[in-house]
């Protein structure tokens, strides 16, 4: 193996790729060629390393010198100084929000030195393309573990003993999961892993997918072998083009080396690898719609019983795990349950990886102990509420899930206590909103992507979720009525207990939460017809502050239904029967003088 | 395995494993409401109608497709349970139009119905609705969308017991249609007309297509000379449009009623079936004989030629080329009736009534036009034919008995039993037996062929050739019959009906139309046989007299112009 004296890791994750990392590493081979370092410094394209804010990022080992903004012109600055001359170039390294501090080391960084990186082991470290670069980090080490030093019972017994819990959302415990499918009689059985992550502002699966392809890979194989099945699906969402390429790549680089297909490691257990598509239904991460859609069928939900560990793909006992709890299955078995379930709170063992999106200042991915607080996770690790607003909730659970005020922030994460917030863990997204945020508008947003994700089959799902977002729409444009509460309450309660899937019992949960938490906000708009967050534009009033109004009448100009009136140079006024509210003169002010209330 | 003990409503209950927890409620005489719900055929717990409470259970549960387990506890009449049944009979209601005074289906509608069992007053929950057109594009089925509950049962009977996969959900969401793939006109898609679909819709949003406003029409035109003929079929259905028992034989009232309505001449197709036996019966002993294409498989049931057009055009050769009784009426209706009543053939109507949509498809083929003439003008169903009685004030069941018309009137116990399952087979043996034989058949009923079983099997011995025959109703149970010849099975003789048991359980026939309805009109339809004086098609005299008179000998050269035609391959898609 060629030896380098300095490695330099581009991140290559799809939040990277979008702010051009491409052009970064292009420009940065180039110099390094230029100067014939080529022979000295390696780099590698990883996936997502989890900053996505600051991205393009980069990382020069091995000192963990950490970059961040780049731009394909700062990489000759990077080669000459630091590569060349060992100079690290400050003016491009990160300073955390609030701080002038330059900091050097990804490790002295708080987003990253507070993280515990089990399912993101090799996510942002190794180029996910080379599967030796996956052996070289004790890859494919636990499946050899599992086929040569343990029984299929051993490895189901550990999986249990570990705590290992769904990481798809619901929480339930993988190893007895791989029980009952190992259990049930029939044959042949199957292992099935759902990629379809589908939440908004989730993408945790996909970082695994395209950073780390081989993790889930191996924890299918030893699955297979833990419950006695040969064949696994991957079930992957279409919008994840590059996840498809590089499970591709890493099956048939797997089958090459002989890690998958037949007798492997000549221990005569065989177990092969096919991926599926999906075709952009959200509902297909419900797994018994997805399990349809892979038999050809649409993808519907149908009623459970049967389980799929009984009667799964094509009738046969079949595992259906989530990309992040197979990620987690082979450090489980090298380390063992007790290392994995000394990690966590009580019910909830290991780590879990979040999504941090929205009102955060470092939006991105971050794996940190069951049992951490949101504050930690939101405003250590993620730097709290960018433009110096003040936090207002987070959505945890995505469409299924619920918000959280300020007055749980301590809350340590765990399914439970999330449940008993009135959300949920779900796959781990976090949506954080400030001030700024309409809750109302909120659950509208979160109501209007579920009833368009309905598959609509049963009938409290198809109509109940759309007469939902009506009322909603109702509301935030002012036309609330009294009664909209109650309507609300009753549809949730309704479609809560009585939808056919989890899509449609959780459905009403964004709802339910908003009120529980905000319920004034819901009360205002009806009543007082007024958005206390000033977000909702139908409900706003725009008016032209006297004092600060210089009558420049740019805001006349710029008003498309004449309602801006006044004489130059003299204050103007605005004409409410004229206004639409759309706030284009609210933009055009350069002097603040139009608010609105 | 032993019996399972639950309680329901505090009622200790005995099931069968397997059983769900709908099947125990009744089993109990615990009435649970259901919408979806259609027992064998659709099972996938939509509606969410049927909601109950079981103990431990996170969320209600639908009581269709939860299965029994030893010692649940279930509740079906609690306030949660009332108040969720009734805002989801409430939600899939404020999708519905609310026509019902003009809806066809009007007090023979499952949603009306439950919305008066489950004390519907007020709709809180008003909103968007469907906005998807009405499609008229099929000869034979009116599909309304905005009528459409999803319930997916015409779903569920098109893929699962017809396998003709037609129609299915489209969309997603709140834009969920039942449609045929990439919203194609139903007309011009594999769909075979069988109208299973319209059997089983509880609302309005799958329907016959309703012919009765031509037939009032020419029934008033003075110039017409207007004929009808009736299926066999309908004689054991059409007193359900009046309350009267499912299977009460109404022949006589049938023509009374057909009569009073303004029929010049009421005919049966009996008659025809009586032909078709002759013609049919010819040609599978010529096959047999001269090493023709072997199974020989009916032709009488136009959803089942449309459907081996699309789905096995490579077995078209296999076809009896006879035409169906019906199109076998029109040709001679138009062509020897005329000639012996001495009408001008242009003026006379021939007006079918049938148990079935199909009949509309097979009346408008072009090719149907041998007289001359469109043999069959136009085609009502059962449950048309009860629409225009009610309309005329006909109380059908005060009504005296008549006999048909002579000739075409004239009929066998062999053509009542066409209606059925079965019955084709068994006409065609009782009549080949004595024709190969000589010999007088010593008892007319085979009961090998008789009955719901999805496919029959008999084997028959005439001098000593033993004549192989099976019986299929429903398409499901045709395809598999159509595989086991592909096989290699040494058949000689196949009888396929579209429509799960036969014509009585036709697409036109009155709603409901379930397993005990069937059983009920089979055993009229045999009881009907029964009570005729001949009951073999050989010795009916007016087809007697029709061949001596007019077409000289069965598979001659009139009978070929009239009696046969051809099919035409389709594509699947």
């Amino acid at each position: 193996m060629e030896m380098y004296r300095s490695h330099v890791l581009v991140c290559a994750g799809a939040g990277c790729i979008s702010s051009d990392c491409k052009s970064v590493q292009q420009a940065l081979l180039a110099n390094i060629n230029d100067l014939r370092l080529d022979n000295e410094v390696k780099v590698v394209e990883t996936g997502c390393m989890g900053p996505c804010d600051l991205g393009p990022v980069v990382m020069v080992f091995p000192d963990g010198v950490f970059y961040r903004k780049l731009k394909p012109e700062d990489t000759r600055e990077i080669v000459n100084e630091h590569l060349l001359k060992g100079k690290v170039v400050t003016r491009l390294l990160h300073s955390p929000v609030g701080s002038s501090e330059k900091v050097v080391s990804f490790n002295e960084l708080e987003f990253f030195k507070r993280q515990t990186r089990i399912a993101l082991r090799n996510t942002g470290v190794i180029n996910p393309e080379s599967v030796e670069e996956y052996i070289a980090r004790d890859g494919y080490r636990a499946l050899g573990k599992a086929l040569s030093q343990m029984t299929p019972e051993e490895v189901v017994i550990t999986i249990k003993e570990s705590g290992l819990r769904g990481r798809g959302g619901a929480g339930f415990p993988t190893g007895l999961k791989w029980q009952f499918t190992a259990a049930a009689p029939g044959s042949p059985k199957y292992v099935v892993c759902n990629a379809d992550e589908g939440d908004p502002g989730a993408f945790m699966d996909r970082s695994i997918l395209e950073g780390d392809p081989h993790s889930v890979l191996e924890a299918m194989a030893i699955c297979g072998y833990a419950i006695g099945a040969n064949k696994g699906y991957i079930y992957v969402r279409a919008e994840y083009p590059l996840a498809v390429e590089r499970l591709e790549l890493a099956i048939s680089k797997g089958r090459e080396y002989g890690l998958l297909g037949e007798n492997i490691f000549g221990t005569g257990f065989s177990f092969d690898v096919e991926i599926r598509v999906g075709a952009g239904a959200f509902v297909c991460g419900e797994e018994t719609a997805l399990l349809a859609s892979i038999e050809g069928q649409r993808g519907e939900p149908r009623p459970k019983p049967p389980f799929p560990a009984q009667e799964g793909l094509w009738g046969k006992p079949t595992v259906i795990n989530n990309v992040e709890t197979l990620a987690n299955i082979a450090q489980i078995v090298l380390n063992g349950a007790p290392w994995y379930a000394s990690m966590g709170t009580e019910k909830s063992k290991g780590t879990k990886v979040f999504a941090l999106a929205g009102k955060v200042n470092n939006t991105g991915l971050v794996e940190v102990p069951m049992g951490t607080t949101l504050r930690e996770i939101i405003f250590d690790i993620g730097g709290g509420i960018n433009g110096g607003k003040k936090f207002k909730a987070v959505q945890t659970g995505g469409p299924s899930g619920g918000c959280i005020p300020e007055a749980y922030l301590d809350t340590p994460v765990d399914y439970d206590s999330l449940n008993e917030l009135g959300t949920i863990m779900g796959s781990g997204g976090m949506i954080i909103v400030d001030e700024d945020t309409c809750m109302v508008d909120l659950a509208k947003f979160f109501l209007d992507f579920v009833q368009d994700e309905s598959c609509g089959k049963c009938a409290p799902c198809r109509i109940g979720t759309k007469r939902m977002l009506e009322i909603l729409e109702r509301i935030t444009s002012g036309q609330g009525q009294e009664g909209d509460i109650e309507l609300l309450e009753e549809l949730s309660y309704g479609i809560k207990n009585s939808a056919l899937c989890g899509l449609g019992q959780t459905a009403p949960n964004p709802v339910l939460s908003t009120l529980r938490y905000f319920r004034h906000e819901y009360e205002a708009h009806i009543r007082d017809h007024k958005c206390p967050a000033a977000a909702c534009p139908e409900l706003l009033t725009y008016y032209i502050d006297p004092r600060a109004c210089k009558g420049c009448g740019v805001c006349s100009k710029a008003c498309p239904s004449d309602a801006v009136i006044g004489e130059k140079k003299k204050p103007h006024t605005i004409d409410l029967n004229k206004c639409i509210k759309c706030g284009t003169c609210k933009q055009k002010c350069k002097f603040d003088a139009v608010i609105t209330v | 395995m032993s019996s399972i003990n639950l309680t329901i409503d505090n009622m200790q209950v005995q099931v069968e494993p397997g059983t769900t927890v709908l099947q125990a409620a009744r089993q109990a005489g615990i009435k649970i409401p259901t919408l979806c719900y259609l027992e064998e055929i659709n099972e996938i717990g939509a509606c969410r109608i049927c909601l109950v409470e079981v103990q431990g259970a996170r969320t209600l549960q639908a009581s269709c497709v939860t299965p029994v387990s030893e010692g649940m506890v279930v509740r079906t009449n609690t306030t949660q349970v009332r108040q969720v049944r009734k805002m989801n009979l409430e939600l899939i209601m404020s999708n519905h139009p609310q026509e019902c005074l003009t809806c066809p289906r009007s007090t023979n509608c499952e949603l009306q119905q439950l919305a008066s069992e489950l004390g519907i007053t007020e709709i809180k929950f008003a909103g968007e609705m469907s906005s998807y057109e009405p499609d008229y594009s099929s000869a034979s089925l009116v599909r309304d969308p905005r009528k459409c509950i999803l319930c997916r049962r015409c779903t569920s009977v098109c893929e699962n017991v017809q396998k003709v996969n037609a129609i299915g959900p489209q969309e997603r969401g709140f834009n969920t249609i039942v449609a045929p793939a990439f919203l194609e006109p139903l007309g011009e898609v594999s769909c075979v007309n069988c109208g299973q679909c319209a059997l089983v819709c509880p609302t309005a949003a799958i329907h016959e297509k309703d012919q009765t406003a031509e037939v009032w029409k020419v029934l008033a035109d003075p110039k017409k000379h207007v004929v009808v003929q009736t299926a066999p079929a309908v004689r054991v259905s059409i007193g359900e449009m009046f309350g009267l028992q499912p299977g009460s034989v109404e022949t006589g009232r049938l023509v009374a009623a057909l009569r009073k309505l303004g029929f010049d001449r009421v005919f049966d197709t009996d008659f025809t079936a009586d032909l078709t036996i002759m013609e049919e019966g010819n040609e599978l002993l010529q096959r047999i004989k001269e090493g023709g294409k072997l199974p020989l498989v009916t032709s009488c049931s136009p959803g089942w030629i449309k459907y081996i057009e699309h789905f096995y055009p490579e077995m078209l050769p296999h076809l009896s080329t006879c035409k169906s009784p019906q199109q076998m009426f029109g040709a001679l209706a138009k062509s020897y009736y005329v000639e012996q009543a001495g009408i001008d053939a242009a003026d006379i109507f021939v007006v079918s009534i049938m148990p079935c949509t199909a009949k509309k498809f097979e009346a408008g083929r072009h090719e149907m036009a041998d007289s001359g003439h469109q043999d069959v003008d136009v085609v009502l169903t059962t449950r048309e034919l009860g629409k225009m009685l009610r309309e005329a004030g006909i109380e059908f069941s005060a009504l005296a008995e008549e006999e048909y018309d002579a000739p075409l009137g004239m009929s066998t116990g062999a053509g009542v039993i066409f209606g059925s399952t079965g019955g084709v087979m068994e006409a065609a043996l009782r009549t080949a037996y004595e024709l190969v034989t000589g010999e007088t058949l010593p008892a007319l009923d085979f009961h090998a062929v008789r009955g719901l079983e999805g496919v029959k099997e008999a084997s028959v011995n005439l001098n000593g050739t033993t004549l192989n025959a099976v019986v299929a109703h429903g398409l499901g149970n045709a395809m598999d019959v159509l595989e086991r010849v592909k096989a290699g099975h040494q058949y000689h003789f196949i009888e396929i009906m579209c429509c799960p048991g036969g014509c009585i359980g036709g697409g036109g026939q009155p709603i409901p139309t379930n397993r005990e309805v069937r059983e009920k009109r089979m055993a009229g339809i045999y009881n009907a046989d029964q009570g005729m004086v001949i009951r073999k098609s050989h010795e009916n005299p007016a087809v007697q007299a029709l061949y001596k008179d007019f077409l000289g000998e069965p598979l001659g050269h009139k009978s070929h112009q009239l009696l046969h035609t051809h099919y035409m391959p389709r594509n699947r898609h």
